[in-house]
């Protein structure tokens, strides 16, 4: 199999702290904010933005978790049912600025469940969306205010985003041909 | 895990210990739906769901309504009395003409053991068993499984003693199934009367003395005493049963500290449970009717959530 990898540790550190920057940049400081991660990877991605504007700013906004199976457009094209993960957003969301968490954004599709999932918890005075790759192929009108990395690709391929908390393994991210997954 | 294969949920011994435990798992995540501002998920939009009920129920049928509105399915509810049924009309002529009109799946209820099987045999869309005579009661021992491992963290190794009326029980059938599937001890006790023969082969204890039981017991089952069905004397009379198989505050000065008691409802309030311990401190049984929901949710979601099979 074909891997190349394009992003080591470091990088996506850097990445990392670049975007708590521009986020905190944008915003003013973390009045009214908030972080909501996408299960599973968003969700490791958002608590290292938070501890880095924690470092940054001395305060850390709230941080939710969001599971968007049930908010899926392909439950009934699939076979078997995702597992339904828990959604855990513990505080009102409605007049803040949520800022969106997530590993790779790709066709957009998780993006626009994710918002029909958050309007349901309240109306925030705006969401931002945050990811560390941007691979392209987007089905969407869906964009991120905030990326680590953009990268073309074929759709042939896919992007694997490693992360010690998620894979017990070193941070990387690689992009590998496809047919053999 | 393992992924879920079944099309009807008719009763627990079909389920395998990985499948029950995926739906604990899977009700988990949807309980928290509930608490939502909105309650409401797109998950199941433009599917129906009938409720067909041939025996009364206001728990059940309200569990199931909500459960599937909270995941966006259409609902329809029919009871026996002001439907078909009372013009005479068979239960599987009734469930065949509702299939015609393109449901997506039946939560049925009846009073005859094996109904819900028969339709679902005949019939394409999902069949879910909501109580079939003393037989099976599927979602209601999942729930009280769902509300056990949420109060004491796990089923394996708990002491569950089932107090009651067991013969006519399909909860404690369907919950002995469940429990000892998951590794639960469970105890039955209640009158000799009120207990069907051989039933120790489904791998349960029997004990007549309830201070016995409320002693070494984790959970308490406690059933209802099931009048209407009962054609023949089982009981000298009610207020025996209440002084020799009822729950009080006196007798649960031996039970443990951190004892629950679950009763699938409704209560008979002073037969099988006395008013101050329903409402007491062990009582769980208005979280087993806030689960119950979730449950179902679950359930539904597993059996409806992707492309036909």
């Amino acid at each position: 199999m074909n891997t190349s990898k394009l992003m080591d540790k470091e990088a996506i550190r850097r990445a990392i702290t670049r975007i708590a920057h521009e986020i905190l940049e944008k915003n003013k400081g973390t009045d009214d904010l908030c972080l909501v991660g996408i299960r599973t990877r968003g969700v490791t991605l958002a608590a290292r933005i938070n501890e880095e504007i924690k470092t940054i700013e001395g305060t850390k906004p709230p941080l939710g978790i969001l599971d968007i199976t049930l908010y899926r457009d392909d439950l009934t094209l699939i076979d078997s049912q995702p597992i339904v993960h828990e959604t855990q957003i513990d505080f009102d969301i409605t007049g803040t600025k949520i800022i969106l968490v997530d590993d790779v954004l790709f066709t957009g599709r998780t993006i626009r469940a994710a918002l029909d999932a958050l309007v349901d918890f309240g109306r925030p005075s705006s969401i931002q969306l945050a990811v560390l790759i941007d691979r392209g192929h987007r089905e969407f009108p869906i964009r991120a205010d905030y990326v680590g990395k953009s990268i073309p690709t074929a759709l042939s391929q896919n992007v694997r985003v490693i992360l010690q908390e998620n894979d017990q393994s070193q941070d990387e991210v690689i992009v590998e041909d496809a047919e053999k997954r | 895990m393992k992924e879920w294969t079944k099309h009807d949920l008719l009763d627990i011994q079909e389920l395998s210990k990985e499948e029950i435990e995926l739906v604990l798992k899977t009700s988990k995540s949807f309980k928290e739906v509930s608490t939502r501002e909105v309650k409401k998920v797109p998950t199941l939009r433009g599917k129906t769901v009938v409720l067909l009920f041939f025996e009364p129920s206001t728990r059940t049928r309200i569990s199931f309504e909500l459960a599937a509105k909270r995941l966006s399915a259409d609902t329809i509810s029919i009871s026996s009395s002001g439907s078909s049924a009372s013009k005479g009309e068979s239960f599987l002529d009734t469930a065949k003409n509702i299939e015609a009109m393109n449901v997506d799946l039946i939560v049925m209820r009846h009073s005859a053991s094996g109904a819900p099987k028969i339709v679902a045999e005949a019939l394409a869309p999902s069949v879910i068993n909501a109580g079939d005579g003393c037989r099976a009661h599927p979602t209601q021992a999942l729930l009280d499984l769902f509300t056990i491992k949420e109060r004491l963290g796990r089923i394996a190794g708990l002491k569950v003693g089932i107090v009651g009326d067991i013969l006519h029980s399909r909860v404690a059938r369907s919950n002995i199934w469940a429990l000892t599937k998951l590794g639960a001890k469970v105890t039955l006790c209640g009158p000799a009367t009120l207990m069907p023969r051989d039933i120790e082969r489904l791998g349960v204890d029997l004990c007549y003395d309830l201070n016995e039981v409320i002693a070494a017991s984790d959970v308490l089952m406690v059933l209802r005493l099931q009048k209407e069905r009962m054609q023949e004397k089982f009981l000298p009379s009610i207020r025996e049963y209440a002084r020799m198989f009822g729950i009080n505050r006196n007798r649960l000065k031996a039970a443990k500290k951190d004892l629950i008691i679950l009763h699938p409802g409704p209560t008979n309030r002073g037969v099988e449970l006395s008013a101050d311990v329903a409402d007491g401190d062990h009582s769980v049984i208005l979280e087993q009717v806030n689960n119950g929901v979730a449950v179902r949710m679950a359930i539904l979601y597993l059996l409806l959530g992707t492309k036909e099979k």
